[in-house]
């Protein structure tokens, strides 16, 4: 389903742009497991920030990420999903939808990463719906911030990984 | 490599209009003359409950527009979240195969709860089609590239959930209900509604 915006809610924004170094971080995926940006230097990260769980739009942008992590693979590209939920949320939330890629828990400190990347939504505590592409050296190619009930799909992030340099796709 | 900018990647507001980046061919299911005015063509999952309920809506459209549409349908299964529709999407291809597709179509979304293989098969049988035939394509994934294609080409024009329709090329982002839809449809075909329908 394809929730249409009730209004223009196209606020400036400070995400970080193209060119931009990307802010390590580490988050739990899960309530034992870290995983660290720089875990995938030598290959292209998708991070794809979405405000919550559950939520309709996130559950549905989720599912249609879960049916073309094949073709992200294919760029050798790994895709992250990040909110503010914490690790068991993910885990239910995971485990009921069968996604087959991470969600990291941006919870403690809360939406740290959010703020990192200029996506943090402080008037309500959870970070926009805001997609990265970074290259194998760990630079930002590409990022996109859609209006919150907006599910962006995935053409531009397939986009963004056709126009990194062939080097910069498998290290 | 730091320094290598891409000027056009924070330019997103100028193509928010999204399109159909593969155009309606042969290959295409097609109800409609070819040369109809407005051609509606949906992304649809069979176990999509949203589906379900345009599935009317659309049938209801064909009768109001008649030869000014051509509606197309093409697939968009969400299989990890709807465990049927990637089996009832090769099985409509199946009976397109045995040219019944739109037979298959129908009994598809008349029967959501009931996508199960067997049930698939059923429906072969009650589309008098070869059922067998049916079930060893099922197996053999015969037409699942064909699936893929269609979900790929949603993916690429910027299908993001189902069902998403396009309207002369174009991304219908408004609500799909009856009265909204043909009111779209209608002045998309040039504004020529009919009364007779």
């Amino acid at each position: 389903m394809s929730i249409p915006s009730t209004a223009a809610d196209t606020t400036p924004h400070g995400a970080l742009a193209a060119g931009t170094q990307a802010p390590d971080f580490s988050l739990h995926t899960t309530p034992d497991q870290l995983v660290s940006l720089s875990d995938f230097r030598g290959r292209p990260v998708i991070l794809a920030f979405y405000p919550a769980d559950w939520s309709p739009v996130c559950g549905d942008q989720m599912a249609l990420y879960n049916e073309t992590v094949s073709e992200f693979q294919k760029f050798n590209a790994e895709l992250l999903g990040v909110s503010v939920d914490g690790s068991w949320c993910h885990v239910a939330f995971a485990h009921e939808r069968h996604l087959h890629f991470p969600l990291l828990s941006d919870f403690e400190p809360k939406g740290q990463v959010a703020r990192l990347y200029g996506v943090y939504r402080e008037q309500d505590g959870i970070s926009e719906r805001a997609l990265f592409v970074i290259d194998a050296d760990g630079i930002i190619r590409w990022s996109h911030v859609s209006p919150i009930g907006i599910n962006p799909g995935a053409e531009g992030i397939l986009r963004a990984l056709e126009s990194l340099p062939q080097e910069s796709q498998h290290g | 490599m730091a320094d290598h900018r891409r000027p056009e990647s924070e330019a997103e507001p100028a193509d928010r209009v999204a399109r159909l980046t593969v155009a309606v061919t042969e290959r295409d299911h097609a109800q409609g003359p070819g040369d109809a005015s407005v051609t509606l063509v949906e992304y649809g999952d069979f176990e999509c409950p949203h589906c379900g309920r345009a599935h009317p809506v659309i049938q209801e459209i064909q009768r109001r527009l008649g030869e000014q549409l051509r509606f197309v349908f093409r697939h968009f299964p969400l299989g990890e979240m709807h465990r049927h529709a990637q089996h009832a999407a090769e099985a409509s291809e199946a009976a397109s195969s045995q040219g019944h597709f739109w037979e298959m179509h129908d009994a598809l979304f008349e029967h959501q709860q009931a996508l199960g293989d067997r049930q698939l098969a059923e429906y072969a049988g009650q589309i008098g089609i070869d059922e067998s035939r049916l079930q060893r394509e099922l197996i053999d994934h015969v037409h699942a590239s064909r699936v893929r294609q269609d979900f790929m080409s949603g993916i690429r024009s910027g299908v993001n959930g189902t069902p998403t329709f396009f309207i002369n090329g174009v991304r219908h982002d408004d609500p799909w209900d009856l009265d909204t839809l043909l009111a779209v449809l209608t002045a998309a075909a040039g504004g020529r509604p009919r009364t007779d329908a």
